[in-house]
């Protein structure tokens, strides 16, 4: 059997995660290619609305990772409570600016495709409107991680902040649904997409994937950045990085 | 056997007299903020149109958006000054529940804080042209509302003590949480505008306030634990 806890360590965690942001950033790459010619050439141009629907490709794994990353930095923070194991609290810290990415990337590509489509940048639909506040508590998460002086102190404040939020979110999203179905004007419908066509969902779920391997990388690699700057001092990594400053010259 | 008292009860009543007694100590900082939301709420006529269609249909937004705004203006209150002379840390000490003790202060926050604005709502609603039924509806949704504001500002409050950037910081962890209470609260308002029932939207503030009555203490303790470390 595999000893997880061994992972736990920033020690022996360090160079994993080095080795596999890099694979998955190859995979990323590779994916967001294939990906993008599945999006941009194979798939159907779409009978209602034209070429400007392609924009979905990036619009739906962007604002899907916005709502996944959050429960996972929710999930890791509960780690960084229960267990008071340090990487899962960087975990959580390293996922933060990249669920606030993908749910701004999510509101920008839906205001670019809302224009041709519903004739608005901005619906107060009520997918936008949650999204938005998702990027709220991403930001308050962050900002409330700026604020405390003490890494150690910051990592289980923004533990509580992730869990509140993470509790509050279908919450949030329940009475978005709510406020929108009383609301909403009869000139905008948004209903799903009637019948998609197979290479479209192809495309989609291609895109999905690159965008998980884009994150995973990503975030390993800011977790080694976090570890370099806790641990700085610690006498593992002095010599782990004099050994790379050799091995370059 | 320790003769102190440890039971739940006591300590939440001896948190909350204690603390209301403190509030009502400095009445003029407890005018001030009640003030706030009276000229806060004065100010949007001014912004738009004395319009009496504008304004009733404005006026159960602004009075809710208003009530959120002062509930986050007086959570400093709530714990900073017993943070900084040591009282939160001798409660946290003390053998009785540390959950126990902060709701305890939270519902004399939301005695001395929230309770006056839901007081004061009926007055601002006529402003608003607001006819009775649906001031009714307003202050009742106020009052099951405005508790919970209390309970999801302390988290934030604990959260942030000792940490920089205060009040704005404070307000972007706070105010998205909100965001269901005002939906539902000012839903409530604008459903009797409507001719329809208010009793879902109260149902479910009233639901969304039993389960923070439950479960926000312990998430104020552990925060306020943490910034005591």
């Amino acid at each position: 059997m595999i000893n997880w806890f061994r992972l736990s360590s920033p020690v022996s965690f360090y160079p994993i995660a080095g080795a596999w942001s890099y694979a998955f950033a190859v995979l990323a790459a590779l994916l967001a290619g294939v990906g993008l010619v599945v999006a941009l050439w194979i798939a159907p141009t779409d009978a209602t609305q034209g070429d400007a629907y392609r924009i979905i490709f990036i619009h739906v794994p962007t604002a899907w990772m916005a709502m996944f990353i959050y429960v996972v930095m929710a999930g890791w923070s509960a780690l960084a409570l229960g267990f008071n194991t340090r990487l899962s609290a960087m975990m959580a810290q390293a996922l933060a600016p990249t669920g606030a990415l993908m749910a701004a990337l999510a509101l920008w590509t839906g205001a670019f495709w809302g224009r041709p489509t519903w004739g608005t940048y901005w619906a107060w639909d009520a997918r936008m409107t949650s999204t938005l506040i998702l990027l709220f508590l991403y930001l308050g998460v962050i900002a409330l991680r700026s604020a405390i002086e003490d890494p150690r102190r910051a990592d289980r404040a923004c533990a509580v902040l992730a869990i509140v939020g993470a509790v509050n979110v279908p919450i949030i999203y329940f009475s978005v649904q709510w406020w929108n179905t009383l609301h909403q004007g009869s000139s905008i419908s948004l209903t799903a997409a009637p019948k998609m066509a197979m290479t479209m969902l192809a495309g989609i779920l291609i895109m999905t994937a690159a965008a998980w391997c884009y994150a995973i990388s990503v975030v390993l690699a800011r977790v080694q950045s976090i570890i370099v700057e806790r641990e700085r001092g610690a006498g593992w990594l002095e010599s782990l990085i004099d050994w790379r400053a050799e091995g370059t010259t | 056997m320790s003769d102190v008292d440890a039971s739940p009860s006591t300590a939440i009543v001896w948190a909350l007299a204690r603390d209301v007694r403190v509030a009502l100590r400095s009445k003029g900082e407890l005018g001030v903020q009640l003030l706030f939301y009276v000229i806060v709420v004065s100010l949007f006529p001014l912004a738009t149109s004395p319009s009496r269609e504008l304004l009733a249909t404005l006026g159960p937004g602004v009075l809710w958006t208003t009530a959120l705004l002062a509930s986050l203006l007086s959570l400093p209150r709530l714990f900073a000054a017993d943070f900084g002379d040591g009282t939160l840390e001798q409660m946290a000490l003390s053998p009785r529940p540390l959950a126990a003790l902060v709701s305890g202060k939270i519902a004399a926050h939301w005695l001395t804080t929230g309770l006056p604005v839901v007081v004061m709502a009926p007055l601002l609603g006529a402003q608003y042209a607001l006819v009775a039924p649906v001031l009714g509806t307003l202050t009742l949704s106020l009052l099951l509302g405005t508790p919970i504001l209390s309970l999801l500002g302390a988290v934030g409050a604990a959260l942030t003590l000792g940490a920089r950037g205060g009040g704005s910081l404070l307000a972007l962890l706070v105010l998205p949480l909100y965001a269901p209470v005002l939906i539902f609260g000012a839903g409530a308002v604008d459903a009797v505008r409507a001719g329809l029932s208010a009793t879902p939207h109260l149902s479910l503030l009233g639901a969304g306030l039993l389960i923070a009555l439950v479960a926000v203490p312990f998430a104020v303790a552990a925060a306020v634990r943490i910034a005591l470390d």
